[in-house]
This record gives structure tokens, sequence and C-alpha cells, in this order.
């Protein structure tokens, strides 16, 4: 298997899936050019710039033309450089991607793929380091994926293109350059699929994109200290895979969740709602949840890393959730 | 009036049409009355000659995108006015299966791919089916219908941005009818033919009376031979007048009564009836025309308000593919 980086993994998704596809098309800002953090690097070199579009900074109005394009029979792939901007595009994705075919009583389909790149990494600050894949969890009619690591990119990267659904798949950025074996072949990993990351007993940890290395660390800090964590990735928000969770849960007795998102509204509200309702007399102490502040991302380096949940606060909850 | 491109009997073809849909919105109107009907009703009573003189232009396999008030549209690319009406009234007989309703009508079949609650919302859709229709050779373009409020929102700019800049197949129909909702153009912009926009961002435009079939239909065939010659986009603007509130139950307070009966005297099916009869056709024709198109409506009536509604299931069934 080769050893790649989160962003070779997703650069070969999207150009095996280009071949194997030729109504996929990928429209968004310098996308023939590489993009800011190279994903697309080399793709309009094989695939021409007819196919590798990029577009003027009109985020919503490119939105919206690839969801025409994809009701008259491609199969676009948008990129937002930020998902900060995707609030740009709010209208399209929410008004349009996601109802059409509700809307239209199946009449329609969106097979559109939105790539997009979140997350804290670099001091970038408030516009251009948010999570906000909870706003994008709450409509009907989006998948959204968030893969934690490469292999699971670029397998779901692959499942989301050739979904008939519109497919929110978020990259955190500062997962990019992270390394992990990728298998060779056609390897689709399903939307709606959670990943045990790692067995255990005593507490359930689960964690969201760049939130699993650090729960894996606390994991091992916590197995130094005798206490088997279960550290679960639920890989997609929507669909959620919430019976993975469950089972933990009523193995372990205890949950633990993180994300990089602020606490208020995330995704961790919905995953703690649906586990006590499925397991609640299972539950041997309180739910906690491990988020970020609820303020804006700081932007200076020092407030950035206390604004960003990390190992030592995991750690800290499972403690609590032991003791 | 010019009518000197269209024969006799493609312009009676034309007239039943604007018929079928003149009286497909006022029969839509008396069961709103009736409550038969519920929701946001928005009509386009007296802007037929834009809808019929733009999809008349148009082949079967072309891309039609649409805006709230979008039944004529529909109707015009052809739709079938029973599960239009059905769909209106919420039945499962609809083409949306009573979910999408009056706002949000999508006739696959019909080429008439979408309309929207979101003023200006497809602009950018059609801009996309465009491309997708130019990337598969088969010749067809993308119409897209707007009123003049769209023209002060951002995806509208961005959209005529993006369709000069990639020289998309792509008519920008901009139905002006001088009211934004309740507020007069003047109110929100200095500019006063929206067409001027569409000039800025280097695209060919035209303001044409759109109340005058021949006038539209002149302007969208010449647009149509344009963009599928890979000359487009093309951008044309009518001028009309909607003669019914806002949306039904709106009474329309904010327009002077003087203003409503100028425009209906600018009817634009009276104004087509009569260039018929400088062709010498006959009186009895029109009523027979009219009177068809009330009777087709009446069915439409008929088969919708006899339809079943939708399965207590069905409310959280397509929500994904």
């Amino acid at each position: 298997m080769p050893h790649q980086t989160f962003l070779d993994a997703i650069r070969s998704g999207l150009a095996e899936e280009m071949r194997r596809d030729s109504s996929v098309y990928v429209f968004g800002e310098d996308v023939a050019l590489g993009g800011p953090f190279g994903v697309t690097k080399g793709l309009a070199e094989e695939f021409g710039v007819n196919r590798m579009v990029n577009t003027p900074i009109s985020e919503g109005t490119v939105m919206g033309l690839a969801i025409g394009a994809a009701t008259a029979g491609l199969r676009p792939v948008v990129e937002i450089m930020f998902i900060d901007f995707i609030t740009l595009a709010m209208d399209q994705l929410v008004n349009h991607a996601a109802k059409l075919h509700y809307m239209s009583g199946g009449q329609l389909r969106i097979p559109l793929t939105v790539r997009v790149q979140c997350g804290i990494s670099g001091a970038m600050g408030a516009h251009h380091s948010q999570s906000l894949e909870a706003w994008l969890a709450h409509v009907p009619g989006l998948k959204i994926a968030m893969p934690a690591n490469a292999a699971d990119a670029k397998g779901l990267l692959k499942a989301a293109i050739r979904d008939d659904n519109p497919v929110v798949f978020i990259e955190h950025r500062g997962l990019y350059w992270s390394k992990a074996e990728v298998p060779g072949g056609d390897r689709i990993v399903p939307i709606g699929q959670a990943a045990v990351v790692r067995p255990g007993d005593r507490v359930s940890i689960v964690a969201l994109a760049n939130m699993v290395g650090p729960a894996l660390a606390a994991a091992e800090e916590l197995a130094s200290e005798g206490i088997a964590a279960e550290v679960i990735d639920p890989r997609s928000i929507s669909p959620l895979d919430i019976e993975t969770i469950v089972t933990s849960v009523k193995k372990t007795g205890r949950l633990i969740v993180v994300h990089e998102a602020v606490e208020q509204g995330g995704i961790g509200a919905e995953i703690v709602a649906r586990v006590q309702q499925a397991a609640f007399f299972y539950l041997d102490t309180p739910v906690l949840r491990v988020a970020a502040y609820f303020a804006p991302v700081p932007a200076g380096p020092t407030l950035e890393k206390v604004f960003l949940p990390g190992k030592e606060r995991i750690v800290e909850a499972a403690r609590q959730a032991i003791r | 009036m010019r009518n000197n491109k269209t024969n006799s009997k493609e312009l009676i073809d034309l007239l039943r049409r604007m018929w079928l849909i003149r009286a497909f919105e006022e029969k839509a109107s008396a069961l709103y009355a009736e409550r038969q009907i519920v929701g946001l009703l928005h009509l386009g009573i007296g802007q037929e000659a834009v809808a019929v003189g733009a999809c008349s232009s148009l082949r079967e396999d072309d891309f039609v995108y649409g805006g709230h008030r979008s039944h004529g549209h529909a109707i015009a690319k052809g739709a079938d006015i029973n599960r239009l009406m059905a769909e209106l009234a919420g039945r499962a007989t609809g083409y949306c299966g009573g979910k999408g309703g009056s706002m949000h009508i999508v006739a696959k079949e019909a080429g008439f791919i979408t309309a929207t609650g979101v003023v200006g919302g497809t602009i950018p859709l059609a801009l996309g089916a465009a491309f997708a229709a130019r990337e598969k050779k088969r010749g067809q373009v993308a119409m897209v219908f707007f009123g003049d409020g769209a023209g002060q929102a951002g995806p509208f700019h961005e959209s005529l941005n993006i369709a000069s800049l990639w020289r998309l197949p792509v008519i920008f129909v901009c139905e002006n009818n001088g009211y934004a909702e309740f507020t007069p153009l003047s109110a929100h912009t200095k500019i006063e033919r929206l067409a001027q926009h569409a000039k800025t961002y280097g695209i060919s435009a035209s303001t044409v009376d759109g109340n005058d079939l021949f006038a539209v239909r002149d302007a969208m065939q010449k647009a149509v031979e344009k963009c599928r010659s890979g000359k487009g986009p093309v951008f044309v603007e009518c001028l009309t007048h909607r003669m019914r509130g806002h949306y039904e139950g709106d009474p329309g307070k904010y327009r002077e009564l003087s203003l409503l009966a100028d425009w209906k005297k600018q009817d634009p099916i009276g104004r087509a009836a009569r260039a018929l009869k400088g062709k010498k056709a006959i009186t009895e024709e029109l009523e027979a025309i009219e009177r068809e198109a009330r009777a087709l409506v009446e069915k439409a009536a008929k088969f919708a308000l006899s339809s079943p509604w939708p399965e207590a299931s069905e409310v959280d069934t397509q929500v994904t593919a």
C-alpha cells in the first residue's frame, strides 16, 4: 500500500473518478492551477481546462451553475476554497441542491460534490478557520462526509462523486499533510458508515476529522493509566451512523464527543441526543462534550491554541467520566 | 405590430398557447378564492406573450428555468396542465406529487427544469445547463425567466459576468413588469432598463415590448439562433405588466388604477388576436380558441380536485435519491 498524504489521496481519488466518468467536471477558484494547497495540481494538464474549470470569485453563482449542470446531465464537483465562504453559496446549496429532488417529486437528481476545506491550522483567523458542518447537517437532502485520514478521504470522495445526491465533502486543512496507508484499487468508503479506530471498553470517545488524532493520543495516555478508551470516527455526519456509537456506549457506559466546531449547536449535541434516546439506561455518567469555545476563531497563535480542543482536554474529560 | 414572419396557422397555435395560460391562471385564481388551492399563488396574467414568444422559439430538448411566477413558462414549454393544476392543488398526481407546489414546478419531460421560490435563484442554474449542453454538443440552449426584482441581486450580476466570460448558450429573459413585489423598479435602482446591465458585461441585449407577441418572438428567435451557433449569451428584456397583485390576495394598492387600465389596453392576447384578424381569420375562430382553452382548463381542475392527496408516508420520501 502506498503511503500518501491526505491531499494526495484526495487528488488521486478525484483523478480516478474523472478518468472513470467523463461527466465529472470540477469548478472552483484556481482549480486549474492546483489551488492554494495543491490538491488539484496537475489535473488540468491531464483533463484539460474544459473539465478543470477556473471560476471567478462568485461562490453562490458557481454553486448554482454546478447544480444546473447536474440537472442537465453532468456530475460536477465544486471546490469552495474555505468553508467560511460557503456562506456565500448557502442559498443555492440549501434551497436548490438539497431540495430539488424532493420538491420535484423525484424528477430531478443532483449528483453534486462540494469539496470544501475547513478548520484551524496556521493562525488564519476567523474567516479562514471555521468548522461549519453542523449547519449543513441541519439540511435535509445534503449528505456530509468528513474524513480523518488519507485512506478514508479517498474512499469517501469516490463515494461522494458517484452518489446521486449533493454531498459536501469536508477536508480539514490540518490533515492535508498527514500521511497514511492508502489501499490501492477502487476502494469506496460508504457515506454514513463510522469506523471504530481503536477498541476499548471503559469509555467511548467519538471524534471528528482533525480531532481523531488527539483522541487517539488521549486514548494512548489513558491506556497507560489502565483505562481502555474506544475511539470512533463517524467519518460522515449526515447520514450519521449512530448504531456504531450506540453499540460502543452500551459496552462502555460512558461517552465523550469531540469536535473542533464550537460546542453550542454542534454535531455533538445531535450525537448526544440520539445516544441518550437509544442507550439512556446504559449510561453510567453524564455525556461530555469537548469542543471549541463559543467564540469566533482567534487569529493570534496563542489564543488559537487555547481555542482548539486537544489531547489534554479529552484526557481530562475521560478521567471525569470515569471518576 | 410586426407579424410578417408568422403565418396564420402558427399564429393560431401561439394564441392557443396564450389562451391556455390565461385560462389556466384565471381558473387557478378562482380555485384559490374558493380555498381549493392554498399557499402562495403568483399569477402572470398579462405577461403571456413573453412566455409564449420565448418558449415557442425553443426546441423540446432545450432547458428552461423559471421563477416564482412561472406557470405560464411551464405551459409554454409544453407542461401538461392536468398535472400542473394538480400540483398547485397539492395532489399526488401533480408533477411533483404535491411536494413542490406553485412556486417549485418541475416538468422535466417538457424541458421545464425548475422554478424557484428564491428571486433570481435559477439564473445560475441556467448557466450550468448551458455549460452542460455545450459540453455534450447536442446544440441545446438554456433559457431563464426572471423579473426586474432579480436585477438588483448579486447572483444576477455574477451570472451575467460568467455567461459572458464563458460565452455560454443561455438566453436571459427579463420580464420587466415594473414592480418588484410591491415596489416600483424606480425605487430599487437608478437603472431604467435592465438590459443596460447585460451590455455592461458585454452581452448582446435588447429591450422589447413584452406585450407584443411578435416583437418577443422575433427577439427570441434571433437570440436562440445566436446561442445555438455559439454566439451567446443573449439578454432580452421584455417590458410588460402583471394584471394581478404580486400574489393572489395582494390588493395591489401601490398601483394607480389608471395604470392598470392603460395596460389592459395593451393586453397581449387582444393584440395578437387583432393581428390574426388582420390576416382575415374569422371572429368565430378566435372565440373557439378561448372556449377550447377554458374547457381544457375545466378538465384540468376536475382532474386536480378529484385526485388523491399524497399519502402521509410521502412526507419524508425522496429526501435523497
